[in-house]
């Protein structure tokens, strides 16, 4: 059994609060981190060729990431995410994994277990179909980092 | 109590007018008051379990696909006492008279208005345009979550047989008119799932041989609305090829986008005969020495030994 003592201490608080509520709670709050998730950065806004779709998501998501220096020897990695307003359950998905993961290290967010979306207790709310998508982003994120950081080092 | 049917000139030209309303008529009816008097239920169904939670019409009770129809377990659809649970706790009665409309050019709508269909529900309309056509015109979106009375819904047997078709009900029907609703590449077996659902995929790519291959979204426009009568009938008389009087069957990758060509075809061109395979690809795809042809021509059956 996984725990959360394993995650990077940003995305196991979200992953406590999550596992503190009721089911339709937990919906809810998915819908704030929805709302939450930052739009992209001007540099990035006109440029749709930089950011990768992950088209294991029912609904468009485009995200991408960099690198900056400072934080440790590898730098801090920085997550963009893009998706429709109308696309609620995947924005939220896409904020959890911003929150949670925004500005951590690579070595930090591959240590990420890759069935971490389990642990939000959503499966059975959302549907064991929807939550691939999000597994699936952050599979992404995991993939884009270390290639990243193999072209560094 | 069945609410009067909208009466315009596009819905007229329909075989069963009463089974679709326009966005302007429904404004009008929650503007007279008929949805917060209970004479008409709005229920909003659509793919993202969240959408409805940042807005919805004015009144609209939520139905999710996955979670209310489809059983937790078995891949089949709820029972009759579940579905009489479900549709007292939104407020429907057995007489109900129920508009549905969701996301995506009505998918999901269509899907629930066929499952309502399973169970007999008499009065059950679509939307015309859906969620997005009501959006686009700027009307009125609410997030408070309507708590309506209790609807009084007996416990209905479903009955599958006249509109669903199951895998063995399919291979009985082959030599019969088949409509794939899939893109062309999942219909030619360029892809064995659509795109951006790879999660959905099939062991084998292809369609069911004579299939006629119609796009679902060629039957609407672009608003998300049907196309008028003599539009479907050039679509599915002209191109698919069918007659009237056809004994036909839908299918697409799990049912949801076929249930949308289902509804054209019975209630918009009134074919009797339409039933909808909702185990669709994901079924025929992975199941054992059923006949497939690849490529996009329709194929013949028996399929000729040896090709």
């Amino acid at each position: 059994m996984m725990t959360t003592q394993a995650l990077p201490s940003a995305l196991a608080a979200i992953v406590d609060d999550f596992q503190a509520l009721s089911e339709p709670e937990r919906l809810q709050l998915l819908l704030e981190f929805s709302q939450g998730l930052p739009d992209l950065p001007e540099r990035l806004k006109d440029h749709p060729e930089l950011l990768e779709q992950v088209v294991e998501c029912q609904s468009p998501l485009f995200l991408t990431i960099e690198t900056e220096p400072g934080g440790g020897p590898s730098g801090t990695v920085r997550l963009y995410f893009k998706a429709p307003a109308e696309a609620p359950t995947t924005r939220g998905f896409a904020g959890v994994l911003h929150e949670g993961l925004d500005g951590l290290s690579a070595e930090d967010i591959l240590s990420v277990p890759d069935d971490m979306p389990e642990l939000l207790g959503l499966t059975r709310a959302i549907t064991p179909l929807r939550m691939r998508g999000m597994t699936a982003m952050l599979g992404r994120i995991k993939r884009k980092v270390a290639a990243s950081s193999a072209v560094r080092s | 109590m069945s609410y009067p049917v909208e009466q315009n000139e596009k819905f007229a030209a329909y075989a069963h007018p009463e089974r679709l309303v326009s966005t302007e008529w429904l404004a009008a009816a929650i503007d007279n008051g008929a949805v917060a008097s209970g004479q008409l239920i709005v229920v909003e169904s659509d793919e993202d379990v969240l959408l409805y939670e940042t807005g919805h019409i004015p009144g609209a009770v939520k139905i999710d696909w996955h979670t209310d129809l489809n059983d937790e377990v078995t891949r089949d659809y709820v029972d009759g006492a579940a579905f009489a649970e479900l549709a007292a706790s939104k407020g429907i009665s057995r007489d109900s008279t129920v508009v549905i409309y969701g996301d995506k050019s009505n998918w999901w709508a269509a899907y629930a208005l066929w499952v309502f269909t399973l169970f007999g529900h008499q009065d059950v309309r679509l939307l015309d345009g859906g969620r997005d056509k009501w959006i686009a015109e700027g009307r009125e979106l609410t997030k408070e979550k309507p708590a309506p009375a209790r609807g009084e819904y007996p416990v209905v047997e479903r009955d599958d047989a006249p509109i669903r078709a199951f895998k063995e009900d399919v291979l009985a029907h082959l030599g019969k008119p088949l409509i794939d609703v899939r893109s062309p590449e999942e219909y030619t077996g360029q892809r064995t799932h659509m795109p951006a659902y790879p999660e959905e995929g099939a062991l084998r790519g292809g369609h069911i041989p004579t299939a006629a291959s119609i796009p679902w979204a060629r039957a609407a426009a672009a608003d998300g609305t049907y196309r008028s009568r003599e539009e479907l009938d050039a679509l599915y008389l002209g191109e698919a090829g069918l007659s009237e009087g056809d004994d036909v069957v839908a299918y697409c990758r799990i049912g949801e986008r076929s249930s949308h060509t289902w509804f054209a075809l019975k209630y918009l061109l009134g074919f009797e005969s339409v039933r909808n395979y909702d185990g669709s690809w994901t079924e025929w795809g992975n199941a054992v020495r059923v006949p497939i042809v690849k490529g996009a021509e329709r194929g013949s059956f028996p399929v000729a030994v040896g090709v």
